[in-house]
């Protein structure tokens, strides 16, 4: 096991294979929990140590899980793992805990704690998963950070609660944008980064599945064929 | 053999094994830690409500220069004891599923939907140094949209002006009917008036209040996006000032004091 090989399941997952923009997944909490970066920053931590351990304990034992059963077995796993970290969030940060609410439990259906347990921890060494579920945790955060510093910004003028956009209604010059405020805007958002990303990194670019043919002009009819 | 069926019943019934007693492990030895944050954040919503909380004093000691109270609903009475209940632990919430201890409210009563309003309920009361009373704290909930909303109102010592609200809990949309959380709204609230020739009047409307309206004092701007919250929570008003609810109790300390 090579220390290139750790690396590159670490870094590979930041911007060149990245789960939210590359593989569009774990859509649905990037929209929900971003309107506000402390508590994106705690989702991000809940979310990537999920998912590192669930890599870790899934990878263990991977030689033991029958086949026919593995999915039951890894959702096991994981939703074990999202309830200790939610009962943990209970204990030491309540306040977040109240305003994430139900998003900590939906991190059972996040499909990237899944995905790399199937694809990967089922197949790889647990180190080398663990390491992998770290990239993609990482991965993850970059991206809601991203959003969540646009919209908290734009939306309601201020960054992990400090004021930086002194607001109209509180006597200063900024308008607030609400869109940014509401689920919507992180889909736009998100959509731009792939956008960016992509014009990076144009591997990226997937290959269209069919291509348009050109404009058709008129035929060159003659005469004849036209009966006039 | 992975496949066989032993294996797998084995491989299911180990996984289980260890995933629950390490879950309940977890929630046994954290829940001290958790029931405490509970507790703590209540009791920061009853200071809040009455703009009392000061975050940098423990929220236990500013909570125990509250008076505690209980109050019978039925004769306006305020009591120091009931049966044999700690004031401190008695949940009112709790006494309106034991029918000894709780009312069913005729329907056509009930216009917060609370179904079971308890006998006996508690409320605080903040005094000045001179042993007057400042504020009492009363305990609301009422239907919204989605589900009851628990909050408390914060009175003067007129006995018919708001002196604050919070809510501590509530299941209202994100963005529109959870907006009752919202520090702006909640700021309209203080110097309301409630009664007015023994009438409750107070009401949240629909839409901000016009910059003409007459007897401002009485009315809220509404939650926009949310009307059925908003009258969620003027249904709430109406319930807990009303006959049933808490007028007794406040003409009784009007009496009194």
């Amino acid at each position: 096991m090579s220390l290139k090989q750790y690396k590159e399941v670490v870094f590979k997952p930041l911007f060149d294979e990245n789960p939210i923009t590359l593989q569009i997944l774990g859509i649905c909490s990037a929209l929900a929990v971003t309107n506000n970066l402390s508590v994106t920053l705690v989702m991000c931590v809940a979310l990537t140590s999920v998912v590192c351990f669930s890599n870790l304990f899934i990878s263990l034992i991977r030689n033991y899980i029958p086949g026919s059963i593995r999915i039951i077995v890894q959702m096991t796993i994981i939703a074990s793992l999202v309830i200790v970290v939610d009962e943990l969030l209970k204990a030491f940060d309540y306040e977040t805990s109240k305003k994430l609410s139900v998003f900590v439990g939906l991190i059972i259906t996040n499909c990237i704690v899944m995905g790399r347990a199937e694809a990967f921890a089922m197949k790889e060494k647990p180190l080398l998963s663990f390491f992998d579920g770290l990239g993609n945790g990482i991965g993850y955060s970059i991206i809601l950070i991203g959003v969540a510093v646009i919209r908290e910004l734009f939306g309601s003028g201020t960054l992990m609660g400090y004021e930086i956009l002194p607001l109209v209604s509180n006597g200063g010059w900024y308008l607030p944008n609400n869109l940014l405020l509401l689920p919507p805007s992180s889909f736009i958002i998100i959509g731009l980064f792939i956008w960016a990303i992509r014009a990076w990194k144009p591997a990226q670019v997937e290959v269209d599945d069919f291509v348009l043919s050109k404009h058709s002009t008129s035929p060159d009819l003659t005469k004849r064929e036209l009966n006039v | 053999m992975n496949e066989s069926v032993l294996k797998t019943l084995t491989v299911a019934f180990v996984v289980c094994l260890v995933c629950s007693l390490v879950v309940s492990s977890t929630a046994v030895s954290l829940r001290d830690m958790q029931n405490k944050n509970k507790l703590n954040d209540e009791r920061m919503k009853i200071l809040q409500s009455a703009n009392m909380y000061d975050p940098s004093v423990s929220i236990e000691s500013q909570f125990n220069q509250l008076e505690i109270k209980f109050v019978d609903f039925n004769s306006g009475k305020m009591l120091d004891s009931y049966k044999d209940f700690d004031i401190q632990n008695y949940d009112q919430i709790a006494a309106t599923r034991d029918s000894n201890l709780s009312t069913k409210i005729p329907s056509s009563e009930d216009i917060a939907i609370i179904k079971n309003r308890e006998n006996v309920g508690k409320f605080y009361i903040s005094r000045n140094d001179d042993l007057s009373i400042d504020k009492i704290i009363l305990p609301i909930r009422g239907y919204g949209l989605w589900g009851t909303l628990f909050g408390y109102i914060s009175i003067e010592n007129d006995f018919n002006t708001v002196a604050g609200l919070e809510f501590y809990s509530h299941k209202e949309t994100p963005g529109l009917g959870a907006e009752v959380d919202n520090p702006k709204w909640k700021s309209i609230w203080p110097g309301k008036r409630i009664y007015k020739n023994e009438v409750v009047e107070l009401t949240v409307l629909k839409g901000p209040v016009p910059s003409d309206a007459s007897d401002i004092d009485y009315k809220v701007d509404g939650l926009s996006g949310a009307t059925l919250t908003s009258r969620g929570v003027t249904n709430m008003i109406s319930y807990w000032f009303g006959e049933s609810g808490y007028s007794k109790l406040l003409a009784e300390l009007n009496y009194e004091s």
